[in-house]
């Protein structure tokens, strides 16, 4: 029985929008602002300096070496990141694969799919884009679109197969994108020893994409697929709050019910969605094989399919969002690597800083109880509804 | 001596909804009590209370004479009481025996579960009490009727004294249930009391020993079988509140628009839920169906709608054959519908209103190709919330957080301004207050005077005969009459719906077939 | 509806018919008509290491003959299915499949010798990890918590147990820069007392320490999990991701800050073989189960007394219930949330005893991510098994057989164009066929995944 006679929020518009989006921004970051505090803990705690100087020096010792390690971490991160002109452009130019595969993450959400198989997506499509740009000798103009899209349709035709298998036999998807990461691994190993491999060869490694295929680099090693990025967010926020087509997506993924009553046909969306996620899936690997590696090698993909669930939780599977959670992730991580060469402290802490903030985001209960924040209603955002292996 | 279980002053208070006020109740040893209300009465939040489900806001609960504080359902085992719920609890992957022992299991050798003691003490209960069951059965082989027998013998396993009997018989045929009812009063020879709640006048007169009413909460009276007839408790039980009135001129009736024949649907669980149901409704005209919720009206209106599919016979909207077709394609013909559950299929609660309005339009009145048309989409969402006086700060706001009658409003004002043929109305006040309720009423009715067919399918009677010139009674999947709206009195509905056969009740009437002519 | 069952039914056993001739042509096609007249293919039925049994003579096979009479095999079954119709359908499709394989492992070998044995007993090797995942998914699922984490807790389980017994074994260690003994004096001490206790060369008690120590992380981690995802609702495909993320970083980080640098870390032995007396010595069983690993036969306790604890006891049935139908359950008085908490600890204990095989039980080290999606291959399994132990111990050696095949394909390289990568595809299309009900349907518990709520 639905007699929920709740009072509307305050007339006052703007007041209530400020309101709302402080809300909105609140949770997410302290989530990262707690996460972060937590990884200073486990970068103490692992630390034996610290301990050396507890014997020695006692408190007051321990308490400064604490201040050294924690400080010496973070603020070769931050300098790393941020610290000179190529600093920053490091930071972009690992926040670009981010954004387009937090997208892909997000747009599975907000149409209710859980596509955790953007790692395999993405390595296929580059799989495809590295044959087409290897290839082909083509003019750039026609070239490099050309190797773009086929790695956008490997991706978009691999996740599509999910999406077909759960539209049509409930098969869960998260099981299928899971093993159909395993089989693009498998067959990525056999293609770069077989024909995907430059000759003579030697090692598992492609040939290296030709010049006409390359997204150009401009600002060191800053390359045009970070606008790319920028452009194809927004475009995938068109897409999905301006057109009849994220209309339907939105629906679906929001309430099936509702759009089978709204006569949307759920299984084509599901399909559809599916194949939109691939697509970004595929550009985030187009992009930084055309821009940054330029020739495909095992170890490609150093885990973009996990992180990019952490980024759209934390962009809360909004466009804008996932740009800034990207743009925040791209810049820890090349951050991390000068934490690596001048604290010794693995980048790997980046991954823990990722997990914990999810935890927060998907349990918005622990940051209130923290930091004493009275819940506000609903406030999950492109949430996600997957329960069960289906059936 | 006590009473075996006396409940008092019993209050339970949900989210907005006074579920239960402040009811009186006992039960004496040995007897049948029925339990006797509309749906949505407090029947079963009632039982939940003393079954441990619920933790009722007041009230007291007596064992015996005792003070018993039940907080939970292992209590209420501990207690003696056992309940067979509407919905069963039963696991269909493991066997009867598994089934009934499960929480009280027999063990031997420290931790090996005991089929064999277990499945000898439910064939000792079934010898007992006449309730033959195969213990070694999967309960998913098992028909409703022999599973509602494991329910019982999950009852008796755990030596209830007390047990209580949630709408048993609305899964039985009538068969299953003379046979249920034999066993009740075995079990009462046998010194177990029973609260046997219902909302069928003729079951509660064949079998109870007392009849309590409940209406909105409230034990409305006590009655005995002996002094009542099936008349006097239809009274009881829908009670004499203020008659909603609707303002309405005599039906103007033109072409039919609706023609359904010989349809036949299937539920969920794949049995036969509507049975070769054939009725018409004509433009200008607005057909009621009444009836107890579960007797076939959601899956009618659902087919009627493309959301389920028919297994066979005929729907005809508008002279197009419309069976198994989209819900689009139907919606294009000129059909409006306000569902059942308008938070389950109806809104997308966390969408903001004007996104709610556009929900099977957004493709053709608001979109210019595959980009909606955000400026007619606001200016129809600003002219739709003053028009259909949606109370709302903006129509920005998620369509959740508006109250019950507000969200109608928004299907309604979404619904009622396409052009159309033929609008499908269920439950369309459900959960809505007084002041929308008279909205949405002189809305429809609007809607029949400019000329549109209007089915109207709801389980509230004041609303059905306020609205309806003709109604049609379903029960068990058919539709047992059809009366013209003025010739029939709510008592004579109440037993419609209860299943008393329509020649009893009517009598004067010759036959309730629709006929061309016949209509008045 | 019977009726419509009884149809599909039908249809199923017409394509399985069919499905079985094909078979029998395949192995005409690709098999018997590639094959040169007059080549013999020799079986190994010897394990390579040393072992208590006695030798068989190997087994010589005429390449041809043998095939086609496989061949005719699967033609006869297929034939049967047609006109007859066999009752235990699964059954039989299992025979095939093995006439199948093993006429592909006859052709491989064409000319040479294959070690059968060493083959199988490889399977279980590798299926080993497997099934840990398996059984651990189990004890979740059946309860009604999926725990997609299990790949997580394993590669925890696997550092945190070369860890503690790398710490155990190594107490007398020397700091390599400074020549000053590694730990301190009390623990260098306690394990020296330890090291008079010791009760088995095979079995020595910084390995079981180690083994403890990866069972007690792998239970912290499912105990995190169960809360998230009991507690606080958290979606439990999110939590499990979570867990997953923070077990691959910590792992990685915790390993280049010290199991890395400090070798006395991360050097932490292995379990050895340990056969067991009488039984070890009969023929072909023997060398399979009975000349094992100790951690392997916590598999083959673990396979077993899960099977009787889910299907016997109070336990099981519970577990099962509140699986399938919390509300039932609860309306008896059985606590959902106990017997959630409960089995989901316990999977994840099973999990990180599973993820201490990758390190103690197999190499004695620890690599990063060294679990290398083993735990997801359990789920897997776990699906393929039905969800059941024995099922799911099954599925695994099916899966560590296309495993141990592949590897001792590479010695048939020349004769076999089937790359290595495609049969270890196999594990993952198989589930993804499966799932899709292709195979009959693999029906998950029925709550599996739905948070209990209580009114």
């Amino acid at each position: 029985m639905t007699t929920d006679e709740k009072i509307t929020p305050s007339q006052n518009g703007l007041s209530s929008i400020i309101k709302q989006t402080f809300d909105l921004v609140l949770i997410p970051f302290l989530a990262v602002v707690t996460a972060l505090i937590i990884g200073g803990f486990i970068i103490v705690v692992t630390d034996a300096a610290v301990y050396t100087a507890f014997g020695e020096g006692g408190i007051g010792g321990g308490l400064a070496a604490i201040w050294t390690s924690v400080s010496v971490a973070y603020g070769s991160m931050f300098s790393g990141s941020l610290g000179s002109a190529r600093d920053i452009s490091e930071s972009l130019v690992a926040s670009t694969p981010y954004i387009f595969a937090g997208l892909a993450v997000a747009v599975g959400f907000r149409g209710g799919m859980f596509n955790i198989g953007v790692e395999g997506q993405l390595l296929l499509a580059v799989m495809a884009s590295v044959y087409v740009g290897s290839n082909f000798s083509l003019p750039w103009i026609i070239h490099l679109p050309l190797t773009i899209l086929a790695g956008m349709v490997a991706g978009a035709a691999w996740a599509a197969l999910a999406g077909y298998l759960k539209a049509k036999t409930g098969a869960h998807e998260v099981i299928n994108t899971i093993m159909m990461n395993y089989i693009v691994y498998l067959f990525s190993d056999w293609a770069l020893n077989g024909f995907l491999c430059r000759t003579p060869c030697s090692s598992p490694v492609s040939p290296p994409v030709l010049e006409s295929a390359f997204l150009p680099q401009f600002f060191y090693r800053l390359h045009f697929g970070f606008f790319l990025a920028l452009i194809v967010a927004f475009a995938v926020w068109w897409l999905l709050f301006k057109t009849t087509i994220g209309f339907e997506i939105r629906t679906v993924g929001t309430n099936p019910n509702a759009a089978r009553y709204g006569g949307i046909q759920t299984t084509k969306v599901m399909v559809l969605t599916m194949a939109i996620s691939g697509a970004l899936a595929g550009l985030a690997g187009a992009s930084e094989l055309l821009g940054v590696n330029r020739v495909l090698a095992a170890g490609f993909s150093s885990g973009y399919g996990f992180d990019a669930i952490a980024l759209a939780l934390l962009g809360r599977s909004h466009p804008l969002g996932v740009v800034l959670a990207a743009l925040l992730f791209g810049t820890l991580r090349s951050g991390a690597t000068r934490m690596q060469s001048l604290a010794n402290i693995p980048t790997d802490i980046i991954s823990i800083i990722q997990a914990l903030v999810i935890v927060f985001i998907a349990a918005p209960a622990i940051i209130r109880w923290i930091y004493r924040i009275k819940a506000k209603g609903a406030e999950e955002g492109g949430g996600v509804m997957v329960q069960g292996w289906g059936s | 001596m006590p009473p075996v279980l006396e409940l008092r002053g019993i209050t339970k208070q949900f989210p907005g909804v006074l579920a239960n006020d402040n009811v009186n109740l006992t039960l004496e040893k040995g007897e049948v009590h029925a339990l006797l209300g509309e749906n949505g009465a407090g029947k079963t939040t009632l039982m939940n209370i003393l079954y441990g489900l619920y933790k009722p806001t007041k009230g007291e609960i007596y064992i015996n004479g005792k003070r018993a504080e039940i907080s939970g359902p292992t209590d209420a085992i501990r207690q003696g009481i056992g309940m067979v719920h509407q919905h069963f609890m039963l696991i269909p992957v493991l066997t009867v025996t598994e089934n009934v022992m499960l929480g009280e299991e027999s063990i031997h050798n420290g931790i090996f579960l005991d089929r064999k003691v277990a499945a000898k003490r439910i064939e000792e209960i079934s010898k007992k009490y006449r309730l033959e069951v195969d213990p070694h059965a999967y309960v998913r082989d098992l028909p409703v009727g022999i599973q509602q027998r494991v329910e019982i013998i999950k009852v008796l396993y755990r030596q209830a004294t007390i047990l209580i009997l949630d709408e048993p018989t609305a899964v039985l045929t009538p068969q299953e249930v003379d046979e249920l009812f034999n066993i009740m009063k075995l079990l009462t020879s046998q010194g177990v009391s029973i609260i046997f709640i219902t909302h069928k006048l003729k079951e509660i007169l064949a079998v109870s020993d007392r009849i309590s009413v409940i209406r909105r909460g409230q034990t409305v009276g006590t009655a005995k079988p002996t002094e009542s007839t099936e008349q006097s408790l239809a009274e009881l039980m829908v009670g004499r509140p203020v008659e909603l009135v609707v303002q309405k001129k005599k039906a103007q009736p033109t072409q039919p628009v609706l023609l359904v024949k010989n349809l036949v649907i299937k539920n969920d669980r794949d049995r036969i839920a509507v049975e070769d149901v054939s009725f018409e409704i004509s433009g200008g005209e607005v057909l009621g169906v009444a009836g107890v919720q579960g007797n076939g009206q959601t899956e009618l209106v659902e087919a009627i709608t493309g959301l389920r599919h028919a297994e066979s016979g005929s729907i005809k909207i508008d002279g197009q054959e419309s069976a198994n077709k989209t819900p689009r394609q139907i919606t294009e013909i000129g059909v409006s519908h306000v569902p059942e559950d308008r938070q389950r299929d109806g809104l997308v609660l966390s969408f903001p209103i004007k996104d709610n309005f556009i929900l099977n339009t957004y493709y053709n009145t608001f979109a210019n190709g595959i980009i909606i048309d955000e400026k007619k989409v606001n200016e129809t969402a600003i002219k739709w919330v003053e028009k259909f006086d949606v109370r709302t700060p903006s129509i920005e706001t998620p369509a959740g957080s508006l109250s019950g009658g507000n969200q109608q409003k928004v299907i309604v004002a979404r619904e009622f301004s396409r052009p159309l043929k033929l609008l499908i109305a269920s439950q369309p006040t459900r959960g809505v207050d007084v002041g929308s309720i008279e909205y949405i009423h002189a809305r429809i009715i609007q809607k029949r005077d400019e000329g549109a067919a209007i089915l109207v399918v709801s389980t509230e009677l004041d609303e059905v005969r306020a609205l309806s010139d003709r109604i049609a009674v379903m029960f068990d999947g058919k539709i047992v009459a059809i009366v013209p709206a003025d010739q029939v009195t709510k008592e004579q509905l109440g037993l419609l719906m209860a299943g008393v056969p329509k020649e009893e009740v009517l009598g004067v009437f010759p036959q309730g077939k629709t006929k061309k002519g016949e209509k008045l | 509806m019977e009726t419509t069952v009884s149809v599909l039914q039908e249809k199923r056993n017409v394509k399985m018919g069919i499905f079985f001739l094909a078979v029998s042509l395949a192995i005409v096609i690709f098999f018997a008509l590639n094959t040169p007249v007059g080549l013999t293919t020799t079986f190994g039925l010897n394990p390579g290491a040393a072992t208590n049994a006695p030798p068989l003579p190997d087994l010589t096979l005429p390449t041809m003959g043998t095939l086609w009479v496989l061949a005719f095999l699967a033609a006869f079954t297929g034939g049967w299915q047609l006109a007859r119709g066999f009752k235990n359908l699964n059954v039989v499709l299992l025979f095939v499949v093995l006439l199948f394989v093993f006429a592909f492992m006859t052709w491989a070998a064409r000319g040479k010798s294959m070690n059968l044995l060493g083959v199988i007993s490889a399977s279980l090797l590798r299926a080993t990890p497997i099934a840990f995942g398996a059984l651990s998914g189990i004890l979740c699922e059946r309860a009604g918590v999926i725990n997609i984490a299990i790949e997580g807790m394993m590669l925890s389980g696997a550092m945190v147990s070369v860890l503690v017994a790398s710490l155990f074994r190594n107490y007398d260690a020397l700091n390599p820069t400074t020549g000053q003994p590694l730990f301190p004096d009390w623990f260098a001490n306690i394990g020296r007392t330890l090291d008079m206790y010791n009760l088995s060369s095979a079995v020595p008690w910084y390995l079981l320490l180690g083994l403890l120590s990866g069972l007690i992380v792998g239970g912290l981690l499912a105990a995190f999990h169960a809360w998230l995802s009991i507690e606080f609702k958290v979606n439990q495909i999110i939590s499990g991701t979570v867990i997953n993320i923070f077990s691959m970083g910590i792992t990685a980080f915790l390993s280049q800050r010290f199991l890395q640098p400090i070798q006395p870390l991360n050097s932490g032995g292995v379990f050895t073989a340990l056969p067991i007396p009488i039984l070890s010595s009969i023929p072909i069983i023997g060398p399979l189960l009975f000349e094992n690993r100790f951690i392997v036969y916590v598999l083959f306790i673990l396979v077993i007394a899960i099977h009787v604890m889910l299907f016997y006891t109070r336990w099981g049935l519970r577990t099962i219930a509140v699986g399938e139908h919390p509300k039932a359950a609860d309306t008896l008085g059985v606590n959902v949330y106990r017997m959630r908490y409960i089995n989901v600890i316990l999977g994840g204990m099973i999990a990180g005893v599973g993820g201490a095989y990758f390190t103690i039980g197999s190499v004695g080290r620890f690599d990063e991510n060294m679990t290398a999606g083993k735990g997801f291959i359990g789920l897997a399994a776990m699906i393929f098994g039905k969800w059941t132990p024995l099922g799911a111990f099954g599925s695994s050696l099916i899966f560590g057989f296309a495993d141990a095949l592949q590897q001792k394909l590479q010695i048939f390289a020349s004769q076999v164009p089937i790359p290595s990568e495609f049969l270890l595809m196999a594990p993952y299309i198989i589930t993804m066929v499966v799932l899709a009900g292709v195979i009959g349907r693999a029906n998950p518990p029925a709550a599996d995944g739905v948070p209990y709520e209580k009114d």
